[in-house]
């Protein structure tokens, strides 16, 4: 990996030395990547957003991919604010410190960084609510089951994976009471080999619907192949696996990007940590597969509205813990707070919780 | 059921193993000759992207797999010319070519990233295949599977019952006295290189073509630091590189299966994912225990340039 760093690291400094080459006209934005955009995936759907940005506002854009979650960042960071961006985004959680640090050198411009926690004078933050699209997953997923077996393969036990396989058995659960959910922790976000390998598993052991929070698009292509079904993440992923993709929990960053950049220009701006779910247009469902029941399918469109209008929460109480330690009592919602510390799994998720 | 799990497993392993089997036994050969090349990861980067590309273009998987195996080759003659010719440092000139091959399958592979290959359908020998239990793992695999074990065959054959192997042991041993007998010693180590990046094209062939059908940046995640490693844990012994292979690639479907039965175990999976790596080393480690061995396989000249004086 620290080999791909150095090579790409070269690639940067030809890039950065390009990029201030050129002359300043009309507002720039900067977005910073971890990955590369690719086809799928994570980044792919901030560069969405990006273009979005560039359509509906007439802004410049810039963006360098592949960028180290290290110091490379910080210089990265630095220079785009150096040349004069009105924005940067910074759009990976290991950008943080790097993008607060720059953002007290220049204070007039304007940072945002994704799915981090600390914020600045001049920096915002903004996140998904990734576990509504999970919960609705879950839903489909607890109705199409038959061994009501269900898979999940994953990358590290932080918080934000952990809200995304509870809201996957909490959802299955909701139509399904007798659903399990089995989960493989793969430690790698990305290696394509280790996912299907993880997804194979897991399908080999009575699953048969899985879903993943990993990078690539193994997990939907193993399912394909073994004639199961599986969500997609991040994207649209249905192309590699048009049989199996039942649907995806995609991600939609546009919207929050023009509001922002409008709000720099008209010099409204204030650092907020937006926190945004299908409320905020945030979070979506790729189209469903036909093979989805069309009541099944009405059902997930009543939710979703729902969703958006406030009046489901994924997790509802009664909550339950592994243990069957109650969490949220019935009547109530489970708060951002409790949210942003998950470390344990719940009731009907079957393997044991890395520690 | 029972059994069903123990062939699955079975199965997994064999899969998981066969990259790691080609590209290992590919570097044996070019590290028997005295040439230690560092580069297995660029050179099945490579090999992943050209035989992804060239499947995906021609809808040939066998032309890919050449192709795979030519771009792997390619990379090694790279290799071959700076330190063989040249004369450059072995150990820092792979390191570069990893670099290489790593960033440009990247390049390369851009316009591909959003394709797919059908999933190449395993070849059944008919009745073997109908065994129990070990019958799926052994005779109804990809024909790259049992492409391994061929090639493993004709290197155990190649290296201790032939003549030429003999000559290419020689080489890697003291390359002045197979010089002094008039042995070619230059161009036997680049034809052992070129050989080993043929076989770590292949293997990166069989990652993008057989294995996971598709192509991402960085899809080799580390399995040619992996072979490299097997080639000197298992002594320069084919056999050896065998059994660490499948050991490793069994640990890892192992502990996958552990994850995936939902049995409650107080195991945390930072450490089941890091098994594979311990439990082959220790395995390799006590077998190859005995000083003696270790230094009758050991290529000496290994790493070390040679200039033949006239």
């Amino acid at each position: 990996m620290t080999l791909t760093k150095i090579f790409n690291k070269l690639a940067l400094t030809a890039l950065l030395a390009a990029m201030t080459g050129t002359g300043m006209a009309a507002d720039n934005v900067g977005f910073v990547y971890v990955s590369p955009i690719g086809d799928a995936g994570w980044t792919y759907q901030h560069d969405l957003g990006r273009l979005q940005l560039e359509k509906e506002t007439g802004v410049t854009t810039s963006f360098v991919e592949s960028v180290p979650e290290g110091p490379d960042a910080e210089r990265v960071i630095r220079e785009m604010a150096k040349r004069g961006d009105k924005v940067v985004f910074a759009t990976s959680f290991g950008f943080m410190n790097y993008a607060l640090k720059v953002s007290k050198t220049f204070r007039k411009t304007a940072f945002v960084h994704a799915t981090g926690y600390k914020m600045g004078k001049n920096m915002g933050l903004v996140n998904a609510r990734f576990y509504e699209g999970r919960y609705l997953t879950g839903v489909i997923a607890g109705e199409m089951t038959k061994s009501n077996v269900l898979g999940y393969v994953a990358a590290f036990p932080i918080p934000e994976v952990l809200q995304g396989i509870n809201a996957f058995i909490q959802g299955a659960r909701s139509v399904n009471p007798k659903a399990e959910l089995r989960v493989i922790w793969v430690n790698s976000w990305f290696d394509p080999g280790k996912e299907r390998q993880a997804a194979l598993t897991l399908l080999s052991q009575e699953a048969d619907v899985i879903t993943h929070h990993t990078d690539s698009t193994a997990v939907v292509q193993a399912a394909e192949d073994q004639g199961k079904y599986a969500f997609g993440y991040h994207s649209d992923m249905s192309k590699y696996g048009p049989k199996a993709h039942l649907t995806a929990t995609t991600h939609h960053w546009g919207d929050y990007y023009v509001k922002t950049v409008k709000e720099v220009q008209a010099g409204t701006w204030k650092p907020s940590s937006v926190w945004g779910g299908y409320a905020e247009g945030m979070i979506a469902l790729a189209p469903l597969n036909k093979a989805i029941p069309a009541d099944v399918q009405a059902r997930i469109r009543d939710m979703e509205k729902q969703i958006a209008a406030g009046k489901l929460h994924p997790f509802a109480g009664p909550v339950v813990d592994q243990s069957g330690n109650t969490i949220v009592a019935a009547g109530q919602d489970m708060t951002d707070d409790q949210l942003n510390q998950m470390n344990y799994y719940l009731q009907g998720v079957v393997s044991k919780i890395p520690n | 059921m029972e059994n069903s799990i123990l062939t699955s497993i079975l199965f997994a392993t064999i899969v998981a193993g066969t990259p790691l089997i080609i590209v290992a036994l590919g570097q044996l050969i070019a590290e028997k000759a005295g040439v230690l090349n560092l580069g297995a990861e660029g050179m099945m980067s490579m090999g992943a992207i050209a035989g992804f590309a060239i499947s995906f273009e021609t809808g040939n998987i066998w032309l890919g797999v050449l192709a795979g195996m030519a771009a792997g080759a390619l990379m090694s003659f790279l290799f071959a010319v700076v330190v063989l010719t040249l004369m450059g440092n072995q150990v820092a000139t792979g390191l570069a070519l990893s670099i290489l091959g790593v960033g440009l399958s990247a390049f390369i592979g851009k316009p591909y990233e959003s394709e797919i290959l059908p999933t190449v359908e395993a070849i059944r020998i008919p009745l073997l295949a109908d065994i129990p239990i070990i019958g799926e793992p052994l005779f109804a695999q990809q024909s790259l599977v049992y492409f391994s074990w061929a090639l493993f065959a004709a290197i155990v054959w190649f290296l201790y019952r032939s003549r030429p192997g003999l000559v290419l042991r020689a080489v890697g041993e003291s390359p002045s006295s197979a010089h002094s007998i008039g042995y070619p010693v230059i161009r036997i180590r680049y034809m052992a290189t070129i050989f080993g990046g043929a076989m770590a094209g292949i293997g990166g062939a069989f990652l993008s073509v057989f294995y996971t059908p598709l192509w991402v940046e960085g899809m080799v995640a580390g399995r040619g630091w992996i072979a490299i490693a097997l080639v000197v844990f298992a002594t320069w012994r084919p056999f050896r590189v065998l059994v660490g292979a499948y050991l490793f690639g069994g640990v890892m479907v192992a502990q996958l299966f552990v994850q995936g039965s939902g049995l409650e175990i107080n195991i945390p999976s930072q450490f089941l994912s890091s098994l594979p790596y311990l439990a082959t080393i220790i395995v390799l480690v006590i077998i190859s225990r005995d000083q003696n061995t270790v230094r009758l396989n050991a290529p000496v000249s290994l790493g070390q340039p040679y200039r033949p004086d006239a």
